[in-house]
């Protein structure tokens, strides 16, 4: 390594740096500021986020550097397209978030809620760029301990305790065993780098099949809590019921997104297509065990989702699905042309990221206006708020895989992945699978269009902050579904470039 | 032909569209204002697609026009390429690059059997809207999502590209969801609209999976062996010369199925190609829309508990949409396939066509019959299909505008009759020609179309498809292990003519005791004729089941036309 130029390595975390400004930003005008100071915390945030979205966008990686794999800050840092569109992902649904906690008595009028939604972020940015089994656990873990925190950010509720207490010790188990599962791997190499891994393991390495088996999927068990997939998922349906619900959209989204950035990164890096242990195909293995939780996954989420009545616990269930169709991308990782695969997962997440939040935007709104958290509820909403209906319903759309929503070509991308890398089987579980989703969407949107609720003839207002977060979203949903679908796609399928 | 300029056909989907979403935003009270964008943008699409109509017949029948082409293909003049006559045959096109990465397009444009349907289509959408005139609950919101419906099935039927086809496919179902749920008949709309909406999806969704799998079949073939044949495509001008070896465009599938794509072995198993493990999942995947038996069990359910113009555009073109999308998407792009499947679907469509016959006889609810009688005459569409030969598929394509028709028109006649009698019972209603004459007269012609009677245009459509199973018979014959079942196309012509006699007797019937009969002047004493707007739409669906009846050249030649690109790909001459 030459010498060290800083000017040159800079973009590369750049976000994360100004994420870090920030975060003391707000943290100092929530501590000094006057009360007026105090109510403007969520439009920095959301706005400062929102502005961070840009820098990927500008200092774009040079393709005659990534291509050739070069890392930076000694090796800790990837600078390619895979982390810069999660990136932007991440901080645009940090910004969305904080406009829709605004409203939220006990979560969104207090100032660290919005700190500890900008540290979280900030691990998500460093989880979809690290190419290092040291920064992927520091990473992971700033992610995961503010989590933990907005999971029980409502101390005096019980359910919010509960959920957040469920969270953090299935989310400390996971992470040990996932750590276990790093120094497996540190321990066979000899080295942190993800890359330098996977070479000193394919040049004559001596430790057995069972122990490398072992240490990937002990990193798949950890992976697997982050996304909840199934099964790994016990705490989820909890944690979306117990936690304020602007906290159930973040999680939902946040720690996903990063989680199939690094999921992705980690696969590809360690586990190569070429690497064979003992005569045997690292790989195959790995693709099975992700074939087998994709399948278990969607089925169970869709499964048990269409027996919910409260509509949280419905989103959760859902969620587990959504997981388990990604993780279909992630399956067909493989062979050398992996650009379809890895563009199906991340256009996937960068739709499901907006898509979940206008959801859960939509839900939230509801449940502050009325109290109340059944699907039984919603009943008659075209009536009390046609736009609040709409927005919910473009969600739902869009989660069913329904043109014009994103979610169409969401689910089409994916498929098409999993065709293409001979995984027909299970391309036509997923569209069984995407059948029973869309019942239980399609449940939600008539008991809003359809049915005569007891409080028909009050309106349910939308506050500015939430028109515009609601807006944003559904405009970006419709548009990822009709005329955004080819740039995001390219940008999405370059980031297998750099891979 | 030029097909980067605008395309009338892109208004045409966009104009619904935008109308819906203009709908959505007026005033929930002015009703007259709702109504007015509505019906302003059904008749202009109704004009355009007559414009369509007509500009295609010309295009089809000039001198030195598309038949003088094909004409001159068939007698040797250039190679007869299927490819190359699906290309030739479409008009009006418009082609934009979408996903280009993906080789997705937004291509659209006619041929002789989509064109009749376009018009069909803006028949059926100004019918809707004014037979949805009064609709007290919610007009606003029925009109928007009415002109969403109208949008999506006009994409399937112009779409070129596979993955458009899906994309409007999907797109048409759910605004027919809430249609039905929100406005039909109380006592079993939701269940109905579930069911109707999951059996389609089904279907739909498996199709996409075969068709992913004929995407980088295709893909993988002009890449590798099929690269000749790809740029020879290009420089000949049958695929733009910007295409990609993968792609989604129906044209260059189509000739990579000419070529051979379609023929490898999968799986391992002998004799098991491509084209035959996929056929089912296209042919049936949409044909559960045009209720092919076992999978018609959603239809009748459907069609009656939805509201009048849902109904009429549900049976007279969303069923249809079925029947074109197996067609096109599988029949035309997997050959060899049809060839070893529709021997034996034929079966299906005898069941479609006797029962479904059988089971509306049984009915005493009005709306129940019609709805039978549809499942019943689709099954004929499917039957011609399975001939595979000129005069049949060209009946099975005259049917798909006569029986879209003449259904919507029926169903027309069932809501206004319900309108005013608040019954569908068929005992207790009777003597309605007395007070609602133009009704009677609609209803009857419709009656005596579906009948097959000579003169209207179910006999034009009915004939021809019983003269191709007859023609098909000595051709065709099924494998059974050893044993070989032939000429068993003509046993299926003579039973399903029994399907015929029964639709006569239940139609007699229900026009003796409905129309005709004891007319009980205490229980309808409100009854009285109709109003304008019902007029027009009894006129708009009942004069072209005449007009078509006495001079069938308006649209047969159209049709086969559009069908001989097919027969060439299914090896006849």
């Amino acid at each position: 390594m030459g010498e060290f130029d800083l000017w040159a390595q800079l973009p590369s975390v750049l976000p994360e740096v100004g994420l870090t400004a920030l975060a003391v930003i707000v943290l100092f005008a929530d501590i000094y500021g006057s009360i007026a100071t105090r109510r403007n915390v969520v439009f920095v945030s959301a706005v400062g986020m929102a502005l961070l979205a840009l820098v990927p966008l500008i200092w774009v990686p040079d393709p005659a550097q990534f291509e050739n794999g070069v890392l930076l800050w000694g090796g800790m840092v990837n600078y390619d397209p895979l982390s810069q569109i999660f990136k932007v992902m991440l901080l645009l649904s940090g910004a969305v978030t904080c406009l829709m906690a605004l409203g939220d008595k006990g979560v969104g009028d207090k100032g660290e809620f919005y700190l500890i939604v900008i540290v979280a972020t900030l691990g998500g940015l460093m989880m979809s760029s690290a190419s290092d089994l040291i920064l992927v656990f520091v990473a992971l873990e700033t992610l995961s301990i503010p989590l933990y925190m907005l999971a029980s950010f409502r101390r005096g509720d019980l359910r919010s305790a509960e959920g957040g207490m469920k969270y953090f010790l299935y989310g400390a188990f996971a992470s040990a065993i996932m750590l276990f599962g790093f120094s497996l791997l540190y321990g066979f190499a000899g080295t942190t780098n993800l890359g330098g891994i996977a070479d000193a393991m394919s040049g004559g390495f001596e430790g057995g099949l069972v122990a490398v088996m072992a240490a990937l999927v002990m990193v798949v068990v950890g992976f697997g809590f982050k996304l909840s997939a199934v099964p790994f998922h016990f705490w989820t349906p909890d944690v979306y019921e117990g936690a304020p619900t602007p906290v159930t959209a973040f999680v939902s989204v946040s720690s996903k997104a990063a989680s199939f950035a690094l999921l992705v990164r980690f696969l590809t890096a360690v586990f190569p297509p070429d690497l064979a242990i003992a005569g045997v195909m690292i790989q195959d293995f790995w693709v099975n065990l992700l074939v087998v939780i994709a399948i278990v996954s969607m089925t169970l989420g869709n499964v048990v989702a269409l027996r919910q009545s409260n509509i949280k616990r419905l989103l959760a269930y859902s969620s587990i699905a959504q997981a388990g169709y990604t993780l279909i991308g992630v399956a067909a990782l493989q062979g050398m042309d992996d650009s379809l695969a890895v563009a199906s997962v991340s256009f996937y997440m960068f739709m499901y990221i907006f898509t979940n939040l206008l959801v859960f935007g939509g839900v939230i709104l509801f449940i502050t206006a009325t109290g109340k958290e059944d699907i039984k509820d919603l009943a008659g909403l075209n009536r009390r708020s046609p736009w609040l209906a709409l927005f919910i319903t473009i969600g739902l759309l869009s989660l069913g895989g329904i043109p014009p929503a994103a979610g169409f070509f969401g689910k089409f991308f994916l498929f098409q992945a999993a065709v293409k890398s001979n995984l027909v089987g299970l391309a036509l579980i997923a569209v069984a699978n995407a059948i029973i989703a869309l019942y239980y969407y399609l449940v939600v949107i008539k008991v809003m269009y359809v049915d005569v609720g007891p409080d028909d003839e009050i309106p349910v207002g939308i506050p500015r902050s939430y028109a515009w977060a609601l807006g944003i979203t559904a405009s970006i949903v419709i548009l990822l579904g009709t005329i955004a679908v080819t740039p995001i796609y390219n940008w999405a399928a370059l980031g297998a470039s750099g891979l | 032909m030029d097909v980067t300029g605008f395309s009338v056909l892109t208004a045409i989907i966009f104009i619904p569209i935008i109308a819906g979403f203009v709908i959505l935003f007026l005033d929930r009270k002015n009703r007259d204002l709702v109504r007015g964008v509505a019906i302003t943008a059904a008749s202009a699409v109704l004009a355009l697609s007559l414009a369509v109509f007509f500009g295609y017949d010309n295009y089809v029948k000039q001198a030195g026009g598309l038949i003088d082409q094909q004409m001159t293909m068939l007698a040797g003049g250039g190679d007869l390429s299927g490819a190359r006559m699906f290309v030739d045959a479409l008009a009006f096109e418009q082609r934009i690059v979408w996903v280009e990465s993906l080789g997705i397009a937004y291509h659209v444009g006619v041929d002789g059997v989509s064109a009749p349907m376009v018009l069909l289509t803006g028949m059926v959408a100004v019918a809707g809207v004014l037979i949805s005139w009064n609709i007290e609950d919610r007009l606003r919101e029925f009109m928007a999502f009415f002109m969403f419906l109208v949008a999506g099935v006009y994409g399937v039927f112009i779409a070129v590209d596979l993955f458009m086809l899906f994309f409007f496919y999907e797109l048409a179902i759910f605004p027919m969801y809430l249609l039905i749920a929100g406005w039909g008949w109380v006592k079993l709309r939701e269940y109905a609209a579930m069911k109707l909406t999951l059996y389609i999806l089904v279907g739909s969704v498996f199709a996409l999976v075969g068709a992913v799998a004929m995407y980088f079949a295709a893909g993988a073939f002009f890449s590798g062996s099929g690269a000749e044949v790809f740029q020879a495509a290009v420089a000949s001008g049958i695929l733009p010369a910007d295409s990609a070896p993968y792609s989604w465009s129906m044209v260059q599938l189509t000739l990579a199925a000419e070529n051979g794509a379609f023929a490898i072995e999968i799986l391992g198993i002998e004799g098991l190609s491509f084209a035959r493990f996929w056929f089912p999942f296209m042919f049936i995947g949409f044909g559960v829309l045009a209720g092919v038996f076992p999978f018609h069990n959603w239809s009748p359910d459907g069609h009656v508990a939805a509201p009048t113009a849902v109904s009429m555009i549900h049976a007279g073109v969303l069923m249809k949409v079925g029947a074109f999308a197996a067609l096109r998407a599988g029949v035309q792009l997997l050959p060899d396939g049809a060839q070893t499947h529709l021997p034996w679907i034929v079966f299906l469509t005898l069941i479609n066509v006797v029962y479904g016959a059988l089971i509306a006889f049984r009915q005493r609810d009005f709306k129940y019959v019609i709805g039978f009688s549809s499942v019943s005459h689709m099954g004929l569409v499917s039957m011609g299909w399975a001939t595979m030969n000129l005069t049949g598929m060209t009946g099975a394509g005259i049917q798909m505008f006569s029986h879209g028709a003449m259904t919507a028109l029926f169903f027309g006649v069932v809501g206004m009759v319900y309108d005013r009698a608040h019954t569908r019972d068929i005992p207790s209603l009777g003597g309605f020609m007395k007070v609602m004459p133009w009704v009677g007269v609609a209803f009857v012609i419709g009656g005596l179309t579906s009948m097959g009677m000579p003169g209207l245009s179910g006999f034009i459509a009915e004939f021809p498809i019983f003269q191709g199973m007859w023609a098909a018979s000595e051709q065709i014959s099924l494998q059974l292990g050893s044993f070989q079942l032939s000429n068993y196309y003509s046993v299926i012509v003579i039973l399903s003519a029994l399907g015929i006699v029964i639709t006569a007797a239940y139609v007699l019937r229900v026009a003796g005791q409905v129309f005709f009969g004891e007319f009980d002047a205490e229980q309808f004493h409100d009854v009285g004729d109709i109003a304008a707007p019902d007029r027009i739409v009894l006129i708009i669906l009942g004069a072209p089941l005449i007009i078509l009846g006495l001079y069938p050249p308006i649209m047969a030649p159209m049709i086969e036309s559009g069908i001989r690109p097919l027969i060439a790909l299914l090896g006849g001459g």
